[in-house]
């Protein structure tokens, strides 16, 4: 898998960005707007994707390798269970230990941001990780 | 105005589902099982759920080109054996158990509340109390993150396990390559 045209990678490129911006943008306003972790994870896995199919194998792997989307994986999930144990400071598990802060502003909520965060970076790297073990380098590659 | 809205939606997703069964390429198929995942989100997002419409479309989105790229990729060419008394065996099955399901879902879905009529005493406690509680804005992410977080840390960990496992089971390394035996290829 080489990549496409130069349409193709001029496009990807002027795009790409605002595509992670706006993943960005739906994790951390979960709280706030539609949207959270799972539907900003999987866009930004769109955008990984995208890079993928227009840049090829080769220039993607700079961003982020196989190896590297399941550490990114693991990670997000450890977190998400670091913030589920970390109710114990408050009393049970899961509990809401931060301060919930003024409603309508980004640092609010808690754990809630937190956790939306984590779950975004696990689905964000899972599902790229399942795109390329499922799709990507299968009879073209080997 | 929004139920006949939804009635013609349902009747394209039908229509989608059915030509994505029914027809001998799969390219096509894979092209109406999107058409009736976006019709999906479409309906979503009239019945008033943005975050299942946003999830419903970029999640339908990547599965499309994952599917597209395999079948693109991969020349399988499907090869129906028709038989007939199995068919019709099959056939009059189906219409048999359909009908079945069909009156007694009648039956008891007339017992059904209203739609979004009265609401259970969960979901009253959530939508009173769950803007002072959490404050947060969006009350799905409040529920989904606050009050059932633990229920979302037990979907977290069925993807986990899900992707592990199609890691594992997939991957290249310790793979011993022989051309003979490739099922790659």
């Amino acid at each position: 898998m080489t990549g496409m045209t130069l349409i193709v990678k001029t496009t990807t490129r002027l795009i790409v960005g605002f595509i992670v911006v706006f993943a960005a943008s739906v994790i951390l306003h979960g709280h706030l707007t539609p949207g959270g972790g799972f539907a900003g994870g999987s866009m930004l896995a769109c955008g990984f994707v995208l890079l993928l199919l227009a840049f090829g194998k080769k220039e993607t792997h700079k961003v982020l390798t196989e190896p590297g989307a399941a550490t990114w994986d693991s990670l997000g999930a450890l977190g998400f269970l670091c913030i589920a144990l970390l109710g114990y400071v408050a009393g049970v598990f899961f509990t809401n230990f931060l301060p919930h802060g003024t409603p309508f502003t980004l640092i609010s909520a808690g754990t809630v941001m937190w956790s939306n965060i984590a779950i975004g970076i696990k689905v964000a790297a899972c599902l790229f990780a399942v795109y390329v073990v499922l799709a990507a380098f299968r009879a073209s590659e080997s | 105005m929004i139920t006949a809205i939804l009635l013609i939606l349902l009747a394209f997703m039908i229509i989608g589902s059915i030509i994505a069964i029914e027809t001998k390429d799969l390219l096509s198929s894979v092209i109406s099982v999107g058409a009736v995942g976006l019709g999906l989100s479409v309906v979503f997002l009239l019945l008033g759920a943005p975050d299942l419409a946003i999830i419903q479309v970029a999640v339908e989105v990547l599965t499309l080109i994952i599917l597209l790229r395999v079948i693109i990729t991969r020349e399988d060419v499907t090869v129906a054996h028709r038989y007939r008394y199995a068919e019709v065996f099959a056939t009059s099955a189906v219409l048999v158990f359909g009908g079945i399901f069909i009156v007694f879902a009648w039956v008891s879905f007339r017992q059904l509340p209203e739609f979004g009529g009265p609401l259970l005493t969960v979901a009253r406690e959530y939508l009173g109390s769950g803007f002072s509680d959490v404050n947060a804005p969006n009350l799905v992410t409040a529920i989904l993150l606050d009050y059932r977080a633990y229920d979302t840390l037990g979907e977290a960990t069925v993807i986990f396990a899900a992707i592990i496992g199609a890691l594992a089971i997939l991957r290249k390394t310790g793979r011993i390559h022989d051309d003979r035996n490739d099922i790659d290829s």
